[in-house]
């Protein structure tokens, strides 16, 4: 089990400049759907963003506070689009 | 031993233009992700070769080294690693999905 709060700080201290919202998928605080605009993302395709998010989270992962994550990733120009 | 199953992996991998590892078959997945994935290529009507992971223990953990992707089902195009349920998801949803079909099976 882990907090949105630890998610989004874990996140957002790695990933400069990032947003990060949280959503708990069965109410149980393992099952995450994680949506993230970042800057960093900026020329990587998807599999090398969520590579990236995976390799931040990697110690919650693998502890099982993390029990499943479902990654939204976008640059912020791509988020603005979704938006518009 | 874990040699040969990464060889074998890599052959087909580079053998079928599309290639998918999966819990269960195309026509009986096994899992909702594997069978999401499965619906989202049928929809584009093109050919794809796949492997129940499930039938064979090497094969599950030998995936998870040669992608370095802790999970299943991966989906391979054009001999490369594209990504899960989530990344062939969201590339279908942006409309990305088809110019990579289309480029590996040279329109």
């Amino acid at each position: 089990m882990i907090t949105p709060e630890e998610i989004k700080t874990t996140l957002e201290k790695a990933l400069p400049g990032s947003t990060v919202e949280t959503r708990d998928l069965t109410g149980g605080g393992d099952h995450w759907q994680v949506i993230i605009v970042s800057p960093v993302f900026e020329g990587k395709g998807l599999l090398e963003q969520h590579r990236l998010v995976n390799e931040v989270l990697k110690a919650e992962i693998g502890d099982q506070r993390i029990h499943a994550l479902a990654l939204k990733t976008f640059t912020p120009a791509q988020w603005e689009k979704l938006g518009s | 031993m874990a040699d040969d199953v990464l060889a074998k992996i890599d052959e087909k991998v580079k053998n079928n233009k599309i290639m998918l590892y999966m819990k269960g078959t195309p026509d009986f997945p096994q899992c909702g992700f594997s069978a999401h994935t499965v619906e989202i290529l049928k929809s584009y009507g093109v050919p794809f070769g796949s492997e129940d992971v499930l039938a064979d223990p090497s094969v599950r953990d030998g995936i998870k080294k040669y992608s370095n992707w802790p999970t299943v089902p991966q989906v391979y195009i054009d001999g490369k690693f594209v990504g899960g349920c989530d990344i062939l998801h969201e590339l279908h949803e942006r409309g990305e999905l088809e110019p990579l079909l289309k480029a590996a099976f040279g329109k």
